[in-house]
């Protein structure tokens, strides 16, 4: 068994609730930073931890706090991403509503360490039974003295509160979701400045995944060093998988960075195999945005290593034979999948999320999606192949924020990958069975 | 469709419209319009007409475009009549490798409606969304703010006698209480 960080205490019954996550420990990390920290400490030992992003981009979290600006007089505010929209992941959702006292234990350290004395949770509209949890564990810790004025006597004051979104997967994006909590279209703004300089209400923000900020109650209650100690390489500690599709055992796995692909898919620890004992096809490995990977590649790299559940190796020999660790959204497909159909669900996903501001992602997205549904369609050419493959180059790099390139990077992977499926599609065309025709208008 | 009632909030939803506000700073209480949005809608027979969204944006004292272009953006706000219940299949990957699209077909079936309609009698509205984070829990769908998950026909069939029964309008909101906030 792997070690357990944040879903160390899952099992307990009532963890949910104040007195029961207090009894078993919860809000030590506030206590020891508040007590006996300064600041710059708490940010010392998140450096030290080599805690990554946790909602898909992996950027070292030390370092992303370090660059908070930090001007007299000028409110900072720590605002934590719970929009979790990735296609694949619900490790967020999974975490808040069965021990929510963790996020809120870690929004209160981490304020602490930034200096910020308002902080907001931007949590997906469609999570709103979520958001309840959150707001009930928030009144909690607000009537034991965690939130509020003079924390715990500590002389600091934090006031923490839940905002609830629309419905909208580029809220996702940092800077999107800080116009949301402006009560704005979901527009990405264009960067520089970071939110790190001008954030919410064009003040100093850090913005941060909610795994990434429950992950700082175990890197202050063990230290830095020790979370370091977990993992391999620059992939420290542990990682939350949201792990579904034609797997026995769909769910959410905190593993220890660094176990093998092979061993989280079929180990009975994990994913228990393939549903039926079929055999594997392919596997979307962080989340619909990163590349999709055959069987063979996911199990081991293309120099024949095994491929562990890491930033690195899963990213070994790029796009060309690696993908992603991403948010840790691990689709996995059977032999019996239509890799063409499953990328049309993702191609008709991101048509639908793209916010319409660069034209490459508004335009390119629609096309996509238009053509692999004619390809479905059986009235799909070869040169159809080849024109979405030119569509997808075209818009990634070329947009404000990354979704355009997450629209991309599946319908490359999928071609790359499988270009003889597409094939497939064109020369068999009178074979095929006619797809679900969804209402386009409705996009 | 149009309301006939009056547009204005009940009390306890003025109450709650405040203390939304009062969470942003001072001057930048158009940060409560999502929040408010809900609200209305919950309010307002699941939809939000232009009267709604004019008065959204005369208590956060912003300009009705303001309310309108966000209104707009969002998925979750229906900008036109819904049934009682609307029905939310996730039908992206990991629903869709699970069975989604039969979910949606047999949903359609015993209700009389392809996606997007409503039924006669203004009790179902079927829609299909994007990806709603219950991936490990496939196939799923929403109706108000509850997941219903690991979909069955049978499980499906039991849903939806269940909510006709019931007869009731199911909303994001139907836990929220002041007290919450």
């Amino acid at each position: 068994m792997g070690k357990k960080l944040l879903l160390a205490n899952d099992h307990i019954p009532g963890i949910q609730s104040y007195q029961v996550y207090r009894q078993h420990g919860g809000y030590a990390s506030v206590e020891k930073a508040l007590k006996t920290m300064k600041p710059e400490e708490v940010l010392e030992e998140v450096k030290k931890s080599g805690l990554r992003g946790r909602g898909g981009a992996g950027f070292p979290t030390g370092m992303k706090w370090s660059f908070l600006a930090k001007p007299e007089g000028v409110p900072r505010y720590l605002v934590c991403n719970a929009d979790e929209s990735e296609p694949g992941t619900f490790k967020d959702r999974y975490l808040m509503s069965r021990i929510p006292h963790i996020l809120v234990e870690g929004m209160i350290t981490s304020s602490y360490a930034l200096g910020a004395h308002t902080s907001y949770i931007y949590i997906r509209g469609e999570y709103y039974y979520v958001a309840q949890i959150l707001e009930k564990a928030i009144s909690e810790a607000y009537a034991n003295g965690w939130l509020g004025k003079n924390i715990q006597g500590s002389g600091y004051d934090l006031d923490l509160y839940v905002q609830v979104g629309g419905g909208a997967y580029i809220c996702g994006e940092e800077t999107a979701l800080l116009e949301s909590l402006e009560g704005k279209r979901g527009n990405p703004r264009i960067k520089p400045p970071f939110p790190a300089i001008a954030g919410l209400y064009g003040c100093p923000t850090v913005v941060n995944n909610v795994e990434t900020i429950s992950a700082v109650v175990p890197i202050v209650n063990g230290g830095g060093d020790a979370y370091a100690a977990i993992g391999v390489g620059k992939s420290t500690g542990t990682k939350l998988i949201s792990a579904s599709g034609h797997i026995n055992k769909p769910g959410v796995y905190e593993i220890e960075m660094g176990i093998t692909v092979e061993d989280f898919i079929y180990s009975d620890e994990y994913c228990g195999g393939i549903i039926n004992g079929k055999k594997l096809k392919a596997v979307v490995a962080g989340g619909s945005s990163v590349p999709v990977l055959p069987a063979d590649l996911i199990i081991t790299t293309a120099a024949g290593e095994k491929r562990l559940m890491t930033y690195e190796s899963l990213a070994d020999g790029g796009f060309a034979t690696g993908t992603m660790l991403g948010s840790g959204g691990f689709i996995v497909m059977d032999e019996d999948t239509s890799i063409v159909e499953n990328l049309h669900t993702f191609a008709r996903f991101y048509h639908h999320e793209s916010c319409g501001q660069c034209s490459p992602c508004r335009e390119g997205t629609g096309w996509m999606e238009k053509i692999i549904h004619k390809i479905l369609d059986g009235h799909g050419t070869l040169e159809d192949v080849d024109l979405l493959w030119e569509i997808q180059k075209k818009i990634e790099g070329n947009t404000i924020c990354p979704l355009g390139d997450a629209a991309a990077w599946p319908v490359a992977s999928a071609i790359r990958h499988f270009r003889a499926e597409f094939e497939e599609y064109v020369k068999n065309s009178s074979q095929i069975k006619k797809i679900r025709h969804y209402d386009l208008i409705n996009h | 469709m149009s309301t006939s009632k009056e547009i204005k909030f009940s009390n306890e939803a003025l109450e709650l419209v405040a203390k939304m506000i009062s969470r942003y700073p001072e001057g930048k209480q158009k940060s409560a319009l999502l929040p408010v949005l809900h609200l209305a809608q919950a309010e307002f027979d699941g939809w939000l007409s232009p009267e709604v969204m004019d008065y959204v944006a005369e208590l956060l004292s912003i300009q009705p475009i303001e309310v309108y272009e966000v209104a707009s953006f969002y998925s979750m706000f229906n900008l036109k009549p819904v049934g009682k219940c609307l029905l939310e299949v996730c039908r992206t990957s990991s629903c869709w490798l699970r069975g989604a699209n039969e979910i949606v077909e047999h949903i359609e079936k015993k209700l009389g409606i392809k996606e997007g309609e409503t039924t006669p009698d203004g009790m179902f509205t079927l829609k299909t969304v994007e990806c709603l984070g219950s991936c490990g829990t496939a196939p799923m769908m929403m109706c108000g703010a509850q997941f219903h998950e690991n979909l069955t026909f049978q499980k499906v069939d039991s849903i939806l006698d269940q909510l006709k029964s019931e007869g009731k309008r199911k909303t994001y909101l139907d836990d929220v209480t002041v007290n919450h906030y």
